[in-house]
């Protein structure tokens, strides 16, 4: 079971992202998480496994108290939240296989991860997770190769190689199409059934929510305003949420600069 | 890619023995060229206290020793102005013939292409080396050594700028009635100048660094006075040359990067 | 180019400067002049000396034409060309080695302010530092012959690779990296799956490039007493046999266009 404490973030801008946040998960229950840009979406799921680190409040899996921990425990606890992000952040250019295999670097000395040596028993597990997903055939691969639905299923792979006590997933959908995001959508539930354990879903289609959560948490300007079954977001609860949302101004994309350095390369080439 | 679903490797076996070979090579190449050396291991063993031990004898740096030094990195300077600009007078031609759309015929190109290939493989102590047999020791065998030296590199890349000249706006003043010299002034120059300006920084830039080594061969600069007190063994002296030269470099580079920033 | 001006006279056009204005850049262009006024009565380059100078020239070409050796001047060039070639292999690998712990620290996503400013200083010193200064200053630490000159070679590789090398770092994806830390992985198995991979195509082709350019340098560092062929060609001019010299440097612009050559091929295989 996951517990989620008055958690709170302030960015070191200032941004206060999170104002104290309160919810459970247990079972294998779906839960989605709604809300306008700028909600604290993202800053929330990252919170619960400390990729972004919360200033206040509490996170607990289980019984450990994830907030708290220092580095090597959480790691640890690390081991038991599988993540799955929007960009799918495969290491592109590494085959399906290894992308895959690389959920379990946290169980693998740094002398076998440098020789690609993982134990038998993760590579058959490998190939079964691979035909859940329906990966088949491409694990030699490399992950730049594969289309976008693809890939997001090797994310979705590598996170429950894991054997995760809990999902995570960061608007998962939202660099897919349509029909991709509901096949991604419904694997995801399967897999929260199959393996009994509940899944954390950020999520911009409020449709793609209520069709396949179990439970909505509405967030708005960092706090809770909707906790509920799909059946209750009447359109009171999502003016609710969406309220003003559009004010929020839009935050900057990191942008991808290119530097060649060419200017070095031919001065070094001069002399 | 084997058939049990318990093992997975990310080479076949071809391709692993293939990579293991590979490595086997490199590093057989590896210790073969380290044993030609012919290292004296007594020396490679006490390397790193010998090169400590220097350091704390340069330290701390001569600080009255650095007046002394003034005239030899204003004479350094010099020579990588002087050496820089001779380079682009005797590169323009060099470019003209080396620019496919500017060479007057085929032999005329090849020759442009072999002084730029020639000039650039001939190190830049080496022409120091023999403009000291030529003109005695001083800066003015510095001074063509650092010119010669940098014909390829700039006639190079002036060069290119050229071939990517807009033939049209050379056709539309031709069209006006515009001689050769008029097109060269009004269409040529404009299009070849920010390049021509950046490349001129660029190797002042590289030019500099060379500058403050020809000494070692009597070429003058700041290299002489560095081989001197290196050969004394004055080695506070030394670090206050070493830091003199840092100090040039960089603030060298930081010119030349500002001044290719304000011509792009 | 339309520059309003206020005064223009009717009929008058003048063509805007980048400088304030004309005197301004007439004062510039003025000062250069005067500079180099400067620079050339500061070296004292007297006409006679010159004239004598294209004299004694003329006399070296011919007496360096047809570049010829003996049969024991050719064993000391085999000897010292091979001795070139080892010392860019030894210290090639050296300086690649010493150098992605370099680009790591002086690379600002990965590294915190401190070690980062440490590993910018190392990547300034090393480049800033002609190899010649470098190679002179080894020959007194270690003595005469070729490990001098591995170590001036490979202390200069330090600069050009880890300053390139940063570079890429600095514009690697961090979500790669950031999947296998969510997973559990430690900081060196961050690096191993997350970042290795990325820059991997880059770190081929610096090296492949650095080995040409130290390929250039080890036929000159032994003119400072640090191994190679360069001591060879300073001793045949010290002799004053000049026929020599020649022999020497057409097999040096021989080895330096080939090593260039083969450089150019391999890089461009890689991409
Ligand atoms: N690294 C950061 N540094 C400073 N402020 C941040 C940072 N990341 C997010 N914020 C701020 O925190 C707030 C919440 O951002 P968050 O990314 O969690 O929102 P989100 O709900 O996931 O939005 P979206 O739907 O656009 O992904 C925003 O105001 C944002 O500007
Ligand atoms: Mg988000």
């Amino acid at each position: 079971m996951l517990t989620v404490d008055n958690l709170e973030k302030t960015y070191d801008s200032g941004d206060k992202a999170l104002k104290g946040v309160s919810f459970e998960v247990s079972g294998n229950e779906i839960v989605a998480i709604i809300g306008p840009s700028g909600a604290g979406k993202s800053t929330l799921v990252r919170s619960i496994n400390r990729l972004t680190e919360p200033t206040g409040g509490r996170v607990s899996l289980d019984d450990t108290e994830v907030t708290g921990l220092d580095k090597s425990a959480l790691r640890d606890v690390r081991r038991d939240m599988g993540m799955i992000f929007q960009e799918f952040n495969l290491v592109e250019r590494l085959t399906v296989m290894e992308n895959i295999l690389s959920g379990r670097l946290g169980y693998l000395s740094t002398w076998n991860a440098f020789r690609r040596n993982f134990p038998p028993e993760d590579i058959k597990r490998a190939r079964e997770i691979l035909s859940r997903v329906n990966l088949e055939g491409v694990e030699n691969n490399r992950a730049d190769e594969l289309s976008g639905g693809q890939r997001q299923r090797v994310g979705i792979a590598r996170a429950v190689i894991q054997r995760p006590k809990i999902l995570l997933a960061d608007e998962p959908t939202s660099a897919l199409d349509p029909d991709t995001s509901r096949e991604v959508m419904s694997l995801l539930t399967d897999i929260a059934h199959e393996d009994d354990i509940p899944i954390i879903i950020n999520i911009h289609e409020v449709d793609l929510a209520v069709d396949y959560a179990d439970r909505i948490i509405g967030l708005s300007d960092g706090e809770i305003v909707f906790n509920g079954p799909p059946d209750d977001l009447d359109q009171a609860a999502r003016d609710e949420i969406y309220r003003g949302g559009e004010s929020i101004a839009d935050r900057e994309e990191p942008s991808a600069g290119s530097s060649t350095g060419s200017d070095d390369v031919i001065a070094e080439r001069g002399d | 890619m084997s058939n049990s679903t318990d093992s997975w490797s990310r080479f076949d076996r071809r391709e692993r023995l293939l990579r293991f070979f590979g490595l086997l090579a490199g590093l057989v190449i590896l210790v073969a060229a380290w044993r030609a050396m012919e290292v004296n291991y007594g020396y490679a063993v006490t390397a790193p206290r010998e090169l400590a031990d220097l350091f704390g004898r340069m330290y701390p740096p001569n600080v009255g020793y650095s007046r002394e030094i003034v005239g030899p990195l204003l004479e350094t300077i010099n020579i990588s102005i002087l050496g820089t600009a001779l380079a682009i007078v005797m590169a323009i031609p060099v470019a003209f013939l080396g620019a496919s759309n500017t060479s007057p015929n085929k032999p005329a190109y090849l020759l442009g292409k072999f002084i730029i290939s020639f000039t650039r493989s001939v190190n830049v102590i080496i022409w120091a080396l023999i403009f000291v047999v030529i003109f005695g020791p001083g800066a003015l065998a510095g001074v063509l050594a650092i010119s010669i030296r940098s014909i390829g590199f700039t006639a190079k890349l002036i060069a290119e700028a050229i071939e990517e000249i807009d033939r049209g706006s050379v056709e539309a003043i031709t069209a006006a009635g515009a001689s050769p010299i008029d097109v060269l002034i009004y269409s040529i120059v404009p299009q070849i100048k920010p390049a021509f300006i950046s490349v001129a920084t660029l190797r002042w830039d590289i030019n500099v660094r060379a500058s403050t080594i020809i000494g070692f061969v009597g070429a003058g600069g700041i290299g002489v006075p560095l081989q001197t007190e290196i050969n004394y063994f004055n080695w506070e002296a030394v670090l206050t040359i070493l830091i003199s030269i840092l100090g040039l470099v960089l603030i060298s580079e930081a010119i030349s990067a500002y001044l290719r920033k304000k011509v792009m | 180019m339309a520059a309003e001006s206020g005064s223009a006279v009717e009929g008058s056009w003048e063509r805007p400067t980048v400088f304030y204005n004309k005197k301004v850049k007439y004062l510039i262009y003025g000062l250069i002049l005067l500079f180099f006024a400067y620079s050339f009565w500061n070296l004292r380059i007297s006409p006679s000396r010159f004239v004598r100078g294209i004299g004694a020239g003329v006399e070296l070409v011919t007496s360096m034409l047809p570049p010829a050796y003996t049969p024991s001047q050719r064993d000391l060039l085999i000897q010292g060309i091979v001795e070139s070639i080892v010392m860019t292999i030894v210290a090639t690998t050296i300086g690649i080695i010493v150098s992605v712990p370099v680009a790591v620290m002086a690379s600002n996503n990965l590294s915190p302010k401190p070690v980062y400013y440490v590993g910018r200083s190392i990547v300034a010193v090393t480049r800033s530092l002609h190899e010649l200064i470098v190679a002179i200053i080894m020959v007194k630490a270690v003595g005469f012959g070729p490990l001098a000159g591995v170590l001036a070679l490979a202390f200069k590789t330090i600069g050009f690779f880890a300053k390139l090398l940063a570079e890429e770092i600095e514009d690697i994806d961090r979500g790669q990296m950031e999947a296998i830390t969510a997973a559990g992985g430690t900081p060196v198995q961050t690096y191993l799956y997350g970042v290795l991979p990325q820059v991997m195509p880059r770190i081929v082709g610096l090296s492949i490039y650095r080995l040409d350019i130290n390929l250039r340098h080890s036929t000159v560092v032994g003119i400072v007493g640090a191994g190679g062929i360069g001591i060879t060609l300073l001793n045949s001019f010290d002799k004053y046999d000049y026929q020599f010299s020649m022999a020497i440097i057409a097999v040096i612009v021989a080895i330096v266009m080939v090593g260039e050559g083969v450089s150019a091929l391999a890089r461009r295989r890689i991409q």
